[in-house]
């Protein structure tokens, strides 16, 4: 039960929430790597992924390398990135963007495969550009699956961008578990575990509101066809 | 008006929907192409807006290849309505209609008042307009759908079994409905069914066909029921079963229609 009191004193410690290595620091640079490498990540699978589901080329490769990707060893190949561009945050960002291209490449091209061919083929029928088709009613009605792919990517970095830590730099909540172990306070570990398990719920919450919001008003009772 | 020459199609796994079809469509009047199902209808019908590309031949409007024409300007020049209703199910009723108003460039006032209009043309009460077409029963999809097709008031309306999903009531009423419409707004419509019925009620001609698409026989309703061109064709419009083949008898002193099998249809008006 120490443990458990060491944590909740460490948590409670006016020391901790103040300064460089302060909570509301960390917690800052934390949110502030993910935001950052769910962003990249985006801007480059969520084209990717539109594409594929949209001409319904290259499908087979986009999901072969969905997976390579999901199988790659996150300490390795921060690892690797460190040896390249050397320590800071960059081998971070570069280790995470990789984790997180696979949800949000699968969240768009399988959102835009859900979407009814009839109702496509309608749009194209009453003479919308394939432009039009993809972002008047492909890109809607995918919407919360492609805000699930980035529900999921977000979460998984969060929790894994702990690892920045790792590399000699700013770090983010990785610190006080890094540090931590450096010097066996586990305390620290726990307690930094806690602040991120904490910003994770509340992340996923804020997730969850925003699927519902891209449903809009309209009836989740999928049309019936007349 | 609409020609077909010598047209086929040939999908790209193989299926021949239509061989090799030539027909032309006045102006101004109806065209019903009736048949079974896989008879390659559809097919023909999407040929029109460039749905489907033929394999070979063309089709022509107002003797303009459509193969000329830029697709997208195409579609948006021609009414379709489908085969299921095919509205956006992340619009409201309204907005899927004033959608094509404000693809051919009308502003949202413009093109919303229009759509209104419409709506009540098809017989739609106006408080349905803010649903969504999961809101709507399969009749009201189908009323919203013709409005879509009538709402930009293109010279041809391409409607693929808009009645096909619909119980006979309802499916009587749009029947009346789109011959009034069409009284007074003289489209070139094609019509695709595969209710003989129909296709004769509406149909100022009418074109039976088979399978790949091969004409059985063309003519106007009365043409076709005076002199049937084969035993494909008799079969097909029933005359086989004797429900058309009627005749007078005289019961209780009135004169009463009765078909061959003996089943009293009607009375004889004088
Ligand atoms: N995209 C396609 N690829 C391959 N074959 C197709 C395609 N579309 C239609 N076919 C085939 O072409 C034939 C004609 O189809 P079509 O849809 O024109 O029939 P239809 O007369 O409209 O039938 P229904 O009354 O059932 O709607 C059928 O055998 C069908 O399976
Ligand atoms: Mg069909």
């Amino acid at each position: 039960m120490s443990v458990l009191n060491d944590t909740v004193d460490w948590l409670s410690d006016s020391a901790n929430w103040s300064g460089d290595d302060g909570i509301p620091h960390r917690l800052t640079q934390h949110l502030e790597y993910t935001a950052l490498t769910v962003v990249i990540a985006a801007a480059i699978a969520i084209p990717i992924g539109l594409w594929v589901g949209h001409t319904g080329r290259l499908r087979g490769l986009a999901v072969v390398s969905t997976g390579a990707l999901r199988a790659l060893p996150t300490l390795g190949v921060l690892t690797y990135a460190s040896l390249f561009s050397g320590i800071g945050i960059k081998p971070a960002i570069f280790t995470l963007v990789l984790l997180a291209i696979p949800p949000l490449l699968a969240g768009a091209y399988a959102g835009l495969e859900s979407v009814n061919r009839q109702t496509i083929d309608a749009a194209r029928a009453i003479g919308m550009t394939e432009w039009q088709v993809l972002s008047k009613v492909e890109v809607p009605l995918a919407l919360p699956l492609i805000i699930g792919g980035i529900r999921s990517a977000t979460l998984q970095v969060v929790a894994t961008a702990t690892v920045a830590a790792y590399v000699p730099g700013p770090g983010g909540l990785g610190r006080y578990l890094i540090d931590g172990l450096a010097v066996s306070d586990y305390a620290r570990i726990v307690g930094g575990s806690v602040v991120v398990i904490v910003l994770a719920l509340v992340l996923d919450g804020l997730f969850v509101i925003l699927q519902r919001v891209a449903l809009g008003s309209r009836p989740s009772r999928t049309p019936t066809t007349a | 008006m609409i020609e077909y020459r010598s047209i086929g199609k040939t999908f790209a796994d193989g299926t021949e929907a239509v061989g090799d079809f030539s027909l032309q469509l006045p102006s101004r009047t109806t065209t019903v192409f009736v048949g079974s199902s896989g008879c390659g209808k559809t097919t023909l019908l999407r040929m029109v807006n460039r749905m489907v590309d033929p394999s070979h031949g063309q089709v022509l409007i107002d003797d303009v290849d459509v193969s000329t024409r830029n697709k997208v300007e195409l579609r948006r020049s021609i009414g379709y309505v489908m085969q299921e209703a095919g509205l956006l199910p992340h619009r409201k009723v309204i907005d899927n209609v004033a959608l094509m108003m404000r693809l051919k460039g009308a502003d949202k006032k413009e093109a919303r008042d229009r759509a209104h209009e419409v709506l009540e043309t098809v017989g739609l009460d106006s408080s349905l307009a803010n649903r969504y077409p999961a809101q709507l029963s399969g009749g009201q999809q189908q009323r919203v759908g013709v409005a879509r097709g009538l709402v930009t008031d293109p010279n041809i309306l391409l409607m693929d079994e808009p009645f096909g999903a619909v119980d006979p009531i309802v499916r009587d009423e749009l029947q009346q409905e789109l011959l009034r419409l069409q009284r007074e707004l003289d489209k070139t419509i094609v019509f695709v069914t595969h209710d003989i019925d129909e296709a004769f009620l509406l149909g100022d001609q009418v074109v039976i066909l088979k399978k790949g698409g091969e004409i059985a026989q063309v003519g106007s309703p009365a043409e076709i029921l005076a002199k049937p061109a084969n035993d494909f064709v008799s079969s097909f419009i029933g005359l086989e079963k004797g429900h058309r083949k009627l005749h007078v008898e005289e019961r209780n002193g009135t004169r009463i229609v009765v078909d061959e099998t003996g089943k009293a249809t009607g009375v004889l008006s004088e």
